[in-house]
């Protein structure tokens, strides 16, 4: 029952969205401000989702119903799972598990797979494309992703757990002052950009060319679920990035400034770079994160075996 | 007036439809969203997908080839959706009423919400087109 609450309503679902949201429309602002414009009022996001959410749904004509319907569930529940766990051990770092970071890293490709298993249910050619282009983006950032992540584990020797990986920094210093913890939060931050699909990994979306791919087909409440999904992404992921690398969150009195800047920081960083950056082709991501990526991954791990 | 209408009036995301225009018309539409314009001040975005719609801003006279594909983008809309007829031509077929290609006015294909004269429009003029008629639809709810 507690763990159902704490799913639901905090630092699960409710607490994630409403974060998600004003997180959105931060890089919303953010991007209208770097453009010289106004930008929308704050309140955006959440009357998008409500606006959604009374519109039609439509499932085309040949698509699979159930596997359509339930791709964008799928995915907004595993993105609810990863921040419940995130934020369960940066507030009480003695409730973290053994293997929960490859529970969140498995959990983190999960909204992509599911956006991926919707697109080629929906029977829309653009959507495949876009599916299938996911689907590289994925095999491309996977490695790179994996081996950066693999440097605050050797550092804290060995430790699979957040909570060893948060007392470890508090007792040690930041996994980042480190030259290769360095190196691995430098690559961490393309890999971020390409997780959240934002320019100049928007490859899946291409909203010129694939007029939005894999979602080209979702309308009404699915669609809410997704955009509900992508905002907690945004909000979820670089809070991951935050527990790994710079000593998460804490809660006691004045820090929580501290841990705040520390998000807006990296989102205002994320906004940047897609704001002035145009969109690679996949090819080229894929050239991208396999050759300079996994080469300075690989140099941030042996570092990180040298003790550095 | 329900949660859902005024939050559809809130959060317009518009769509761009051309069938046949001179590609004047559209240029100005793509105006509304520079930063001297910024329709997304209103929450206004420009959707990719037809599925994504709420307004359908459309162009041009409606051609023998594009009155068909006009028909079916407004089916395929998620309704509620309002429809927008942009120029001259799309609100009576304008310097090009006697073509060949020239059908129908748009009208007579979708219902039409509001209309914005003008060969081209200005920005202005299509703002204040897209403004009324969400001050319409509030007013008779
Ligand atoms: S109204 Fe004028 S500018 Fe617009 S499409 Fe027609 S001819 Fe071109």
């Amino acid at each position: 029952m507690k763990n159902l609450l704490y799913f639901l309503i905090f630092p699960g679902f409710l607490f994630t969205a409403i974060c998600g949201l004003v997180a959105s429309w931060v890089d919303r602002k953010l991007t209208a401000r770097l453009q010289w414009r106004v930008g929308p009022p704050w309140y955006q996001p959440f009357i998008d989702i409500l606006k959604l959410l009374g519109k039609e749904t439509i499932v085309p004509k040949g698509a699979s119903k159930l596997t359509f319907l339930s791709a964008p569930l799928v995915s907004l529940a595993s993105v609810t799972l990863v921040s419940t766990i995130v934020w369960m051990v940066d507030l009480n770092p003695s409730k973290s598990f053994v293997g929960d970071i490859i529970v969140v890293i498995y959990l983190l490709t999960i909204p992509s797979i599911g956006l991926m298993i919707g697109g080629f249910a929906s029977r829309n050619p653009l959507a495949s494309l876009g599916a299938s282009r996911e689907m590289k983006l994925i095999l491309s950032y996977e490695l790179p992703f994996l081996l950066a992540i693999i440097v605050p584990i050797i550092k804290t020797s060995g430790a699979i757990r957040i909570g060893e990986l948060l007392t470890y920094q508090l007792g040690n210093g930041l996994i980042v002052k480190n030259l290769s913890g360095m190196i691995a939060f430098f690559v961490v931050i393309f890999v971020l950009q390409a997780k959240l699909s934002l320019a100049p990994f928007d490859i899946p979306e291409a909203e010129t060319e694939l007029m939005s791919g894999p979602i080209v087909e979702y309308s009404g409440a699915p669609l809410a679920i997704i955009k509900l999904t992508k905002a907690m992404m945004l909000f979820t992921l670089p809070i991951f990035l935050i527990v790994m690398f710079l000593g998460g969150i804490s809660t006691d009195g004045i820090n929580i400034v501290w841990g705040i800047s520390k998000y807006i920081g990296l989102l205002a960083l994320v906004s940047i770079i897609k704001n002035t950056n145009p969109r690679l082709r996949v090819d080229q991501a894929l050239k991208f994160f396999w050759g300079p990526l996994t080469v300075l991954a690989i140099i941030a791990v042996v570092l990180a075996c040298m003790g550095l | 007036m329900n949660l859902k209408l005024k939050a559809l009036l809130k959060s317009p995301w518009v769509f761009h439809v051309a069938t046949g225009s001179c590609n004047n018309c559209d240029i100005e539409i793509i105006d509304c969203l520079t930063p001297r314009y910024d329709i997304e001040r209103f929450g206004m975005v420009l959707a990719g997908s037809i599925r994504h719609a709420d307004i359908l801003l459309c162009t041009g006279i409606v051609t023998k080839q594009c009155a068909p594909r006009l028909k079916r983008a407004y089916e395929q809309a998620p309704k509620p959706v309002i429809v927008v007829a942009i120029g001259a031509c799309a609100c009576s077929q304008g310097i090009f009423k006697d073509s060949y290609t020239a059908t129908v006015p748009m009208d007579q294909v979708v219902p039409v919400d509001v209309y914005i004269p003008g060969c081209p429009p200005k920005p202005e003029a299509i703002i204040a087109g897209v403004t009324k008629v969400i001050e319409k639809i509030r007013k008779s709810s």
